[in-house]
C-alpha cells in the first residue's frame, strides 16, 4: 500500500523443523496474537523486514505532502484550505509516528531519510503523479486516501507491537481525511458548474490506475507477500485488499455521478465482486523504480528542504550545547 | 547519525490520570522537544500534561528478564482485590 | 473617519496580515527544515488562517454589503489589503521566515492581549482565543532567532541579515496612523506609544540574548501596507491566492 513490494529477504519459508528455539518461540507468539515488543528476540529477517516496510510508510507520508502542497497555496475557500492545512499536518504527524515505530527497531531516521534521498529506499508510487487541479485534492482524499485506509485498518493488527500502536492512532486521525475528499468531490458535482464537474471526471481518470496500483503487485507476483503473513507484517494479500477497495469505492463512484476509466468494471453477480480490467504492471514497475511523471521533482523538492535546513538544525544543536555549558559553569 | 537527540513523550491526556507513553520527538534541547512534543500527540487536544524523556536516559527491563521481574508477582493474588471473597450482605466495597 | 469605519479597517487590516502571512507560510509545505519543523510551521498557518476566518467573519457583518468572508478573502485585489508589508516578504532562507514570524509575533501578542479588553465584546472573545496561540507563536519563534542567533557562525550571519534586511518594514507595525489612534480612542485597539515600548523592548531583549543587533528606532522606514500600497509581492501572492474563485466566477461552491 504506502509500502509496495517489501522485500523480506527470505527466499522460501522455514520448516519448524528448521528452526532455531528462539524462532520457533517468536513464531509461537505470533500465532498466538502476542505482540512483538522492542525488547523481546527477534529474528533479524523480521526486524529488516520492518525497518523497511515501515520507513517505507512513513517516506509516503512525507512524500505525500508535497502533491498536496501544490493546490494548499490555491484552496479556493477558507473552510477547504484549514481543512487541507489540517490534513497535511496529520501527514507530518504520520510520518514521525511511523519513523518514531521505527526507530525502536534500533533503525537511525536520519539514515533512513538518507536512503530516500539517495534513491536507495521507495515510498508509495501514487506520489508520483502530478495532482493537476483543485478536484486532484478531492480525488486524493477519497481514492487514496481510501486505498490506503483499506490497509491500514488491517495493520492495526500487525505483530510489531510500536507499529501496530502507531497505526491504531493513525486510523483515528485519518478517519476525516477520506470524508474531507469525497465530500469536495460530492460538493463540485451537486451544486457545481459544468467546468467543475469535469474537473471532478478529469481527477478520477488520472487518479484510477495508479490508486488501484497501491495495492501492489498481483499475488502470485509478489514473492515476499508469504513471509510477511506468516510475521503478521502483513494481514491481506495484495489482491484481497485491491477487491476490498474496489468492491466498496465503486458505489460511492456512481454515488458522485462518476465514471471510472475501466471498460471492463462491472458487477459479477457470481463472485459478488466487482471484475475490474488489467492494471498496466509496465507503468506501476516504471513509476516505482523512478521513472513515474514526478519522481525527480518528488525527491529532488525533499533533499533540497533537508539539506538547505542543515545549518538551522545545526544551529539548534550548537546553542543547545552552549546552554549546556552555561548551566555547567 | 542522528543529529537531533530522541526523546520519549509522556501525555497525560485528562486530570486524574496517569502519563502514558505515546512515542518519541527529535530535538535539539529539552524545550524544543516539548514543543515538538505538543505539535505532534496533542493536536487533537489530547492531553493536560506533557512529559519528555530523553530516550538514552531510559532503562528498560530486558525481555528475558520477565520471568524474574513479573512471575513472582503472579501468585501474589492478595494484592488484588478479588482475591478477598466477602459475604454477599457486606455489599459493594 | 467614523468609529464604524476605522473599526472595519482595522478587523481588515487583522484579517488580511494573518491570511497573507498564513499564504506564506503554506509554501513551506515539504520544504521545512525538519519533518517537526513541518508540524510547527503548519500549526503557526493553520492558527491564523483560523483566526482570519474570526475577523473577516465579523468584518462582513459590519460592512453588510453582501459579501462574506471568502469574498472579502479571495476577491479583493492589492489596493484594497491592508496587511502590514512585513508579511508579504518572501521565505528567503529559513532565517528570514523566522526573523519575519518573530516581528510579527511580538507586534501580533501584545495587540492581541490589549484586545482582550477591548469594548467591543466580539473582539474580545475573538482575541481571547487568538492571543493563546500567539503566545505560543511567540514562544518558539523568540527561540529559534536565539537558536540561530547564538548557534553557529553561519547561522548567526543568516539570522543577523535577515533582520537588517527586514527591519525596514517593523516601522510600520508600530507606526500608529488615523485608524489605529481612532481605534484607541474607541477603547478597542491599543495605546499605539505603549505598543511601540513594548515591541521594541521585547524585540531588543530577545535580539541581546541571541547576540543580535537591531536597527535603529529612526531608520527609513517603508511604510504602506495599512493604506494599501504595497510591495510588489503582494500582488503575485493574490494571484496564486485567488486563482480559483477568480477563474470560475460562475462557481458558487467548492
Amino acid at each position: 500500500m504506502y509500502a509496495q513490494l517489501v522485500d523480506t529477504g527470505t527466499k522460501r519459508l522455514k520448516t519448524r523443523e528448521e528452526m532455531s528455539p528462539e524462532e520457533r518461540d517468536f513464531q509461537d507468539k505470533i500465532d498466538a496474537e502476542t505482540k512483538i515488543e522492542a525488547k523481546n528476540w527477534m529474528p533479524d529477517a523480521y526486524r529488516k523486514t520492518l525497518v523497511r516496510q515501515i520507513s517505507q510508510h512513513a517516506h509516503s507520508e512525507i512524500v505525500g505532502m508535497l502533491p498536496e502542497g501544490n493546490w494548499l497555496t490555491r484552496a479556493p475557500t477558507l473552510k477547504r484550505k484549514l481543512q487541507l492545512m489540517a490534513k497535511i499536518q496529520d501527514e507530518a504527524g504520520h510520518g514521525l509516528y511511523l519513523y518514531s515505530a521505527m526507530e525502536t527497531l534500533g533503525a537511525d531516521r536520519d539514515e533512513e531519510v538518507q536512503k530516500l534521498h539517495d534513491g536507495k529506499a521507495k515510498y508509495s508510487s501514487i506520489f508520483n503523479y502530478p495532482t493537476l487541479n483543485w478536484a486532484d485534492m478531492g480525488a486524493v482524499g477519497w481514492l487514496v486516501d481510501g486505498a490506503a485506509i483499506v490497509n491500514q485498518v488491517v495493520l492495526q493488527r500487525t505483530s510489531y507491537g510500536p507499529y501496530s500502536r502507531a497505526m491504531v492512532r493513525i486510523c483515528k486521525e485519518e478517519s476525516f481525511h477520506q470524508r474531507q475528499g469525497f465530500q469536495i468531490l460530492l460538493d463540485m458535482m451537486r451544486e457545481g458548474t459544468q467546468a467543475q464537474k469535469d474537473m471532478v471526471q478529469d481527477a478520477i481518470n488520472r487518479l484510477w490506475w495508479p490508486a488501484l496500483m497501491m495495492f501492489g503487485p498481483h499475488d502470485d507476483e509478489s514473492p515476499n507477500s508469504q513471509q510477511s503473513m506468516v510475521w503478521k507484517i502483513k494481514r491481506k494479500s495484495n489482491d484481497e485488499l485491491r477487491q476490498m477497495f474496489i468492491d466498496q469505492t465503486i458505489p460511492q463512484l456512481e454515488f458522485l455521478g462518476c465514471t471510472a476509466p475501466d471498460p471492463d468494471l462491472k458487477w459479477n453477480e457470481e463472485t459478488g465482486h466487482y471484475d475490474f480490467g488489467a492494471i498496466d504492471w509496465k507503468e506501476f514497475y516504471d513509476v516505482l523504480k523512478g521513472d513515474g511523471p514526478c519522481n525527480r521533482e518528488r525527491i529532488s523538492t525533499r533533499r533540497k528542504a533537508i539539506d538547505e535546513g542543515t545549518w538551522v538544525r545545526e544551529a539548534a544543536v550548537a546553542y543547545a550545547a552552549k546552554q549546556k555549558q552555561r548551566a555547567a559553569a | 547519525m542522528s543529529e537531533w537527540r530522541l526523546y520519549e513523550v509522556f501525555v497525560r491526556s485528562k486530570h486524574g490520570l496517569n502519563h502514558k507513553h505515546v512515542g518519541s520527538v527529535h530535538a535539539a534541547d529539552n524545550e524544543m522537544a516539548m514543543e515538538n512534543a505538543r505539535d505532534l500527540y496533542t493536536r487533537r487536544s489530547e492531553g493536560v500534561s506533557i512529559w519528555v524523556v530523553p530516550s538514552d536516559t531510559i532503562t528498560a527491563s530486558a525481555s528475558d528478564e520477565k520471568e524474574i521481574l513479573f512471575d513472582p508477582a503472579e501468585d501474589k493474588v492478595y494484592r488484588h482485590a478479588s482475591f478477598y471473597k466477602l459475604p454477599d450482605e457486606v455489599g459493594h466495597m | 473617519m467614523t468609529e464604524q469605519k476605522a473599526l472595519q479597517d482595522y478587523l481588515i487590516r487583522l484579517a488580511d496580515s494573518d491570511m497573507i502571512l498564513s499564504q506564506r507560510l503554506c509554501e513551506l509545505c515539504g520544504k521545512a527544515p525538519a519533518i517537526e519543523e513541518e508540524m510547527a510551521v503548519m500549526n503557526v498557518g493553520l492558527d491564523l488562517v483560523g483566526q482570519a476566518r474570526n475577523w473577516y467573519e465579523y468584518a462582513a457583518e459590519l460592512i453588510d454589503d453582501g459579501r462574506d468572508a471568502d469574498k472579502l478573502c479571495f476577491l479583493r485585489d492589492a489596493l484594497d489589503y491592508r496587511n502590514l508589508l512585513l508579511v508579504e516578504q518572501p521565505n528567503e532562507d529559513y532565517a528570514v521566515t523566522m526573523a519575519r514570524q518573530f516581528f510579527f509575533d511580538v507586534w501580533h501578542y501584545f495587540t492581541l492581549k490589549s484586545l482582550v479588553d477591548a469594548s467591543d465584546e466580539r473582539i474580545a472573545n475573538i482575541a481571547a482565543k487568538a492571543v493563546k496561540e500567539a503566545t505560543y507563536h511567540l514562544r518558539r519563534s523568540s527561540e529559534w532567532v536565539k537558536r540561530m542567533g547564538d548557534g553557529t557562525e553561519e547561522s548567526h550571519r543568516r539570522i543577523q541579515e535577515a533582520f537588517d534586511l527586514l527591519w525596514r518594514f517593523t516601522g510600520e507595525l508600530v507606526t500608529p496612523d488615523d485608524t489605529d489612534h481612532a481605534m484607541f480612542k474607541a477603547g478597542i485597539g491599543p495605546d499605539p506609544e505603549k505598543l511601540k515600548q513594548d515591541w521594541f523592548g521585547m524585540v531588543r531583549e530577545v535580539a541581546a540574548q541571541a547576540t543580535l543587533k537591531t536597527g535603529a528606532e529612526d531608520a527609513w522606514m517603508y511604510m504602506g501596507g495599512k493604506s494599501g500600497v504595497h510591495t510588489e509581492h503582494l500582488g503575485l501572492i493574490l494571484a496564486e491566492m485567488q486563482f480559483l474563485p477568480r477563474a470560475y466566477p460562475d462557481a458558487t461552491t467548492w
